[in-house]
């Protein structure tokens, strides 16, 4: 028998909606949902049903019989794990409080369901990822204009000129937004690209800047003080709707246009010539702010200086520009009724500090580096566990090491996944998710010009003893006695139960997977956007005088960053297209696409030190080493060595992924606690590593 | 004469290889077989952007293949609209189509121990539908292109 699922893609954090194809139990096709994606999908998208026949994935719930991370588990029952998992939280719950319990995901439009559970046990302790990732473009975001980094979505297509700071957009591939960037382009648009090495968002670029790692703030207060200069920005819109202009503008002075190509080693010719183009092309000019920004010690003031030149070209709700993304509210639809207005938020502090010893950050999922800190010092009280949905801290933050020891305070590890991941590995107890096709999870809000509900329906049976997560923590809310907060117990209940407030059933979205809340896209009127920004004083701050207050300055005096010392370099990572970080290393295509990763090294320091392209090279950052071969190029800047994350993985049980490749976090050793102190986000390009030709390039080899 | 061909529009193609998991996806390959392929120069710069192009390659479904005369058990045909394919339960996995090729094209699938090559996906080309890298190239880059003659 044939069907036609509508489900949402799970193979990166995208999620692009997809249509799926199923005959006789078995995925015959899926493509992007032809409603929203024409067909379109990229190649984790295809993989995704390599993914579901791999049985190199948990396949039912295990508890650890060996010591942490020996790799000796015991399968069990859905029963004996839950009851395990249940009776370990009670235990620390009488002996440390609720409150020594931390829940973690990996952030998007399902982290409400992990919200909700962990305020139900009574801990205020729910974190993601992000400060491995965002939190810099985010808390900047909200410095300006009171709105988080998703208080507006992009209109690239629109756009006249896309200016990227080191956001790969095509590596990192969200299809809308590459068909977005490709469409602008044909329209004859253009793209300034800036990094340290050249990518493959860069190549389809109209102007680059190669620039010494670490200088994106230097770049954005050059282009500000030209943009000033050359009185290139949108003085009406400046004046309506913002604070602190001749303040600002006092302060980038001394950071002239030729300072700025001085320090980033461009030509200034160059700098001032794009802000030429930019003062025709205003306000169709889109800065992109930035995305995974957990990178120098400035980052958090670089993000605020890029989302300042967007407001400098008075890109707010243009076409082409950027535009707030509108909810349900915007079409006269209630919102869907969320897990946590189920549960009261717990009134304890939170143990990572945020909200009252850091208050100048967000308390949503606050930061989860910190918690190793509570961890290790037992202050302000302590974590004793962790259990950790969809998210690998150990693939995610850096020094491994370092974690691991904080991590041996705890009393109860539990990772729940669709793979093995490299904290799972280490974990007390696995408990599997179903993996995309085979599970169903919540209705989700997809805010935009046009909002619309989403779901993910189930595709196909689980392969193994996987359960989906929403199940998984059903049950374990009824082991732990609040199971009537999550009043359902099948997937159609659960929707029913989310979609009441609205009107909406779950049949509306049969036709095409998804539910559109208007016909026509929404725009708010660009000259009466009072009220749309929610700083202090209800205008965009270039100076915002509430973190002023909390002893977060506006703008930070420029530093330049550290020379790396001889024979050393500084260590950058990104993103290809066919992985997902670590999570698809394994994936049988995927692998097959790109098995290991490699070092990109500049071609004139590499000629000093005698590597050869494809030479094996040892890259050594403390005690760690990782052997790769090397990538000779002259398109990467000299006192910076590149490579893919997600690499190096150590479980024996992923066959493909053992030991192949490098390991960019487990190099990254002493930055676990270095955090861009204003944004939150951590240092994770602050590491210099030691390159050498490895001895595994033998001239001579011994067999006999 | 042939009636269809793939066209990559360069400008559009990011380099993604969606295409070549597209295929594999759709004609259920195991590791090993890959029937199209994305290639490109090494980047040059170009009034100061370093840049390449991409190239696509599959089967080019020659006017006049040497694959189909030198198959054996004749389980290699060309169909009239120009579609070089492979009937599997015909072919014994000798491979003398691979070495016929020029190119290298037809390459032995390990699971079923048989010559596979792109078809362009004919089984959809006859329900009206366009083959698997077309349909979900991730940019749409890739054109199903109908030739007609002048």
């Amino acid at each position: 028998m044939k069907k036609t699922v509508w489900s949402m893609c799970g193979m990166c954090s995208v999620r692009c909606p997809i249509k799926v194809e199923v005959e006789d139990g078995r995925v015959t096709w899926i493509e992007g949902n032809p409603h929203i994606l024409k067909g379109s999908l990229c190649a984790k998208g295809s993989a995704g049903v390599a993914l579901h026949k791999d049985p190199e994935r948990p396949q039912q719930p295990l508890i650890r019989s060996g010591g942490r991370g020996a790799g000796k588990w015991e399968p069990v029952s859905w029963y004996t794990a839950l009851d395990y998992v249940a009776e370990k939280i009670e235990k620390i719950k009488d002996k440390y409080g609720a409150k020594a319990i931390v829940m973690s995901c990996r952030g998007g439009p399902w982290q409400d369901l992990i919200k909700a559970f962990c305020y139900a046990i009574g801990s205020p302790n729910f974190t993601n990822h992000d400060s491995a990732c965002g939190r810099n473009v985010h808390h900047a975001s909200k410095s300006v204009y009171g709105l988080g980094r998703k208080g507006f979505i992009y209109d690239i297509a629109n756009a006249k000129h896309l200016i990227c700071f080191g956001r790969n957009l095509l590596a990192s591939l969200r299809v809308a937004e590459a068909n977005q960037v490709m469409d602008m382009l044909d329209n004859g648009g253009s793209l300034t690209y800036v990094d340290v090495r050249q990518t493959l968002t860069g190549i389809k670029a109209t102007r680059f800047f190669q620039v010494r790692p670490g200088t994106d703030y230097a770049l954005a207060l050059g282009m500000i003080n030209e943009v000033i200069k050359q009185e290139a920005y949108d003085k009406e819109f400046v004046e309506k709707y913002t604070v602190g202009f001749d303040e600002m503008a006092a302060f980038v002075e001394p950071y002239t246009a030729d300072w700025a190509a001085k320090e980033c080693g461009i030509k200034v010719k160059k700098l001032k010539n794009f802000v030429l183009e930019i003062a025709q092309q205003r306000p169709k000019v889109i800065f992109h702010p930035g995305w995974m920004l957990s990178r120098y010690k400035d980052s958090y003031y670089a993000s605020r200086c890029l989302h300042i030149l967007n407001v400098l070209m008075g890109n707010v709700e243009v076409e082409g520009g950027q535009l707030f993304p509108k909810g349900p509210g915007d079409c006269g639809v209630k919102g869907l009724r969320t897990f946590s207005s189920n549960v009261a938020k717990p009134e304890e502090k939170r143990a990572d500090g945020v909200g009252w010893k850091y208050k100048h950050f967000d308390k949503g999922p606050g930061l989860f580096h910190l918690y190793y800190e509570a961890m290790t010092t037992g202050e302000p009280y302590p974590i004793k566990g962790l259990i950790c949905y969809r998210h690998d801290p150990f693939s995610c933050f850096p020094d491994v090491t370092a974690q691991k020891e904080a991590l041996d305070n705890c009393e109860l590890l539990v990772s729940i996944d669709t793979h093995y991941s490299e904290f799972g590995w280490y974990c007390d107890v696995i408990l599997p998710e179903s993996m995309y096709l085979e599970r169903e999870t919540p209705v989700a809000t997809q805010k935009g010009l046009k909002p619309r509900f989403i779901y993910r329906d189930r595709a196909i049976e689980p392969k193994y003893n996987t359960k989906p997560s929403w199940e998984i923590l059903k049950m374990l809310a009824d082991r732990l006695g609040f199971g009537e907060l999550f009043p359902f117990h099948t997937a159609e209940d659960m929707w029913k139960w989310q979609l009441e407030p609205t009107g909406y059933t779950i049949d509306d979205f049969q036709e095409k997977g998804f539910v559109s809340l208007t016909d026509e896209p929404i725009m708010y009127d660009r000259d009466d956007l009072d009220g749309k920004f929610k700083t202090a004083s209800g205008k965009i701050e270039f100076i915002n005088e509430t973190l002023e207050g909390l002893g977060i300055p506006s703008f930070k005096p420029y530093e330049s960053p550290k020379k790396p010392p001889k024979g050393k370099f500084r260590l950058v990572f990104g993103r290809s297209p066919v992985h997902a970080h670590s999570h698809t290393i394994n994936n049988p295509f995927l692998h097959e696409l790109m098995p290991e990763n490699t070092l990109w090294i500049n071609k004139r320091v590499a000629v000093r030190l005698g590597i050869n392209d494809g030479d094996w090279v040892d890259v050594i950052g403390g005690s760690h080493i990782g052997t790769i071969r090397a990538h000779v190029t002259e398109f990467i800047h000299p006192e910076a060595v590149y490579t893919v994350h997600g690499f190096g993985r150590q479980i024996p049980l992923q066959s493909r992924a053992y030991h192949a490749g490098m390991s960019d976090q487990k190099l990254q050793e002493g930055l676990l606690l270095m955090m861009d102190e204003a944004g939150g986000g951590l240092c994770l390009c602050e590491k210099f590593v030691t390159v050498r030709r490895s001895s595994r390039n033998p001239r001579r080899r011994v067999e006999l | 004469m042939n009636k269809y061909m793939l066209y990559l529009n360069a400008k559009r193609c990011i380099g993604c290889h969606g295409c070549e998991i597209h295929c594999k996806a759709n004609k259920d390959l195991p590791v090993g077989p890959i029937l199209c392929e994305i290639s490109h120069e090494p980047l040059k710069s170009v009034k100061g952007v370093p840049k390449t192009e991409f190239l696509f390659r599959s089967c080019y479904h020659c006017e006049d293949p040497y694959c189909v005369p030198i198959c054996p058990t004749g389980a290699m045909k060309k169909r009239e609209d120009g579609i070089v394919y492979i009937k599997e339960d015909e072919c014994i996995g000798c491979m003398a189509c691979a070495g016929a090729c020029p190119w290298n094209i037809p390459q032995i699938n390990p699971a079923t121990g048989k010559a596979v090559k792109c078809d362009y996906c004919m089984d959809r080309v006859d329900q009206g539908l366009r083959p698997a890298c077309v349909t979900k190239c991730t940019t749409r880059a890739l054109k199903f292109v109908n030739l007609q003659v002048i």
